[in-house]
């Protein structure tokens, strides 16, 4: 799927994991090739936040393989920290920390993990913060602000990093409905500066726009993988069919 | 009660500060040591960890001061003073009073803060480790500072049960407060007013831990 001689960016291939005798991810094979968007879409059940976890090990396999960048996921320890530090991720519950300021929870790994000055690491975090529009927040704790501005602040966090990929977990899903787009449209703007993105969510809207590619999971496998347009017009699988029938009806 | 001048009433109960001061401080770093092995992802250090905790919380508190004294000291030789220091027994035995405390509420100290370690949402360890820290950072900088916050109210009533947890060093010969206590009984015949007197010396002691750390526990609960 990558252009031959390059690296994709995420590789899976035969992953298979298990929570006790549930078969939750059934031999999974999907590459990410540097700077595509990829939605996630599927049933709840049907594993999604399972293979987004997998990718940055937050949840170990039990057989096959995941590369990141030509890297094979290490086992726990410090080569799966340095690992962990090149992959954003952001959480349905955005998981800012709670005793930190926003700009403390911004600062916080790129002084911590990569030893980043402290007056660099402010003026980086200002920086992101001014881009996803909440450099006025920086001083407050994550419990003073909305929703959609802790989620942007979480999305500010995991850039600050510099992950060369970016795995989204339903980041709109525990919004109100009118805090969804503030969050969408500072992920769409990172979709279009080439930014590799692995996103499960429900919002249509963001597929369309901004995906490159749509991968439908049910029961713990990659159904269908293409494209949105294709897969909203013409999906070809039963169980894409009625899930497509049970979302767009409302 | 005049013979309350013959007494060194105020000698005693430094000493129970002394005791108590010092053990508090060296259970809070042994059992926040045996907190972090029991959460470690590591079995073994788990596995002591838990090991620790469940035998050492379940013996009593005078077999175990007993032990430091008698087992370790004169049996093992272990000796936490010098020999030919003036007071050698005194000294020694006061130190091995504190180790037998330390070792003791330590476990209690431990269980505090392993519950206040599950009162922190996991999602805010997840967020660290996915952002490249370790466990040991993870724990530092992100569970600890937020798990402490709940669990000073907890820690408060270990502290207080310590402060009173003392009196037990008085079977090795620790002239502590309730040594001094016994003694008085004995050559006096007032038993109720000088057991009323140490009550409340324990209770001007306690009682200010209690609401000092109380107001702290309020001052510094984390917001969600
Ligand atoms: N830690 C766990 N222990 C046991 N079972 C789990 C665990 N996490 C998830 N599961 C189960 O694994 C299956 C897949 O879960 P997963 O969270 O990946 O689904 P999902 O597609 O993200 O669903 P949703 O849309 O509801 O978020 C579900 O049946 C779920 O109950
Ligand atoms: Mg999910």
């Amino acid at each position: 799927m990558s252009a031959p001689g390059t690296v994709p960016m995420i590789r899976m291939a035969g992953v298979d994991k298990f929570f006790g005798p549930l078969h939750v991810l059934r031999s999974i094979d999907l590459e990410v090739p540097q700077g595509q968007v990829v939605v996630v879409l599927g049933p709840s059940g049907s594993g999604k936040s399972t293979l987004c976890r997998t990718i940055n090990r937050l949840e170990p396999i039990d057989s096959g393989t995941i590369e990141v960048d030509g890297q094979p996921l290490p086992a726990e320890g410090k080569a799966l920290a340095r690992l962990r530090a090149d992959v954003g991720m952001v959480f349905q519950s955005f998981n800012l920390f709670a005793h930190k300021t926003i700009l403390e929870n911004v600062m916080l790994a790129p002084v911590k993990v990569r030893g980043t000055a402290s007056a660099k690491a402010r003026e980086e975090g200002m920086a992101l913060l001014e881009r996803v529009g909440i450099a006025n927040q920086a001083d407050k704790l994550p419990a003073q602000l909305s929703g959609g501005q802790q989620q942007r602040a979480a999305i500010a966090r995991a850039l600050a990093m510099k992950p060369k990929v970016m795995l989204f977990d339903e980041p709109t899903s525990a919004l109100d409905p009118e805090m969804v787009n503030e969050v969408l449209d500072v992920m769409t703007s990172l979709a279009r500066e080439g930014m590799t993105m692995l996103v499960v969510t429900h919002e249509m809207g963001f597929a369309r726009r901004a995906a490159d590619r749509v991968v439908f999971m049910a029961d713990g496998e990659i159904v269908e993988d293409t494209t949105p347009e294709e897969f909203f017009t013409s999906a070809k699988s039963e169980r894409a069919r009625d899930f497509l029938g049970k979302i767009l009806s409302h | 009660m005049d013979y309350l001048s013959k007494y060194d009433l105020l000698g005693a109960f430094w000493v129970t500060v002394q005791l108590t001061v010092l053990s508090a401080v060296g259970s809070l770093v042994w059992g926040t040591l045996l907190a972090a092995m029991r959460v470690s992802p590591v079995p073994l250090m788990r596995g002591f960890g838990t090991a620790y905790v469940n035998l050492v919380r379940n013996i009593p508190l005078t077999v175990i001061i007993t032990f430091s004294a008698v087992g370790l000291s004169s049996t093992l030789g272990v000796v936490l003073a010098d020999k030919n220091e003036h007071g050698f027994f005194e000294v020694n035995n006061f130190r091995l009073a504190v180790l037998g405390f330390t070792l003791y509420t330590a476990t209690f100290v431990c269980e505090a803060i392993r519950s206040g370690i599950n009162t922190v949402p996991v999602g805010q360890a997840e967020a660290a480790r996915a952002l490249g820290l370790g466990f040991g950072q993870t724990l530092r900088i992100v569970v600890l500072p937020q798990a402490l916050r709940s669990v000073v109210a907890p820690l408060a009533n270990v502290l207080i049960a310590l402060t009173k947890n003392t009196t037990v060093a008085s079977v090795i010969g620790v002239a502590e407060a309730s040594l001094l206590m016994a003694e008085m009984v004995e050559k006096q015949a007032d038993l109720l007013p000088i057991s009323a007197l140490f009550a409340l010396g324990f209770v001007v002691l306690t009682l200010p831990t209690g609401l000092v750390l109380g107001w702290i526990g309020r001052k510094v609960a984390v917001k969600r």
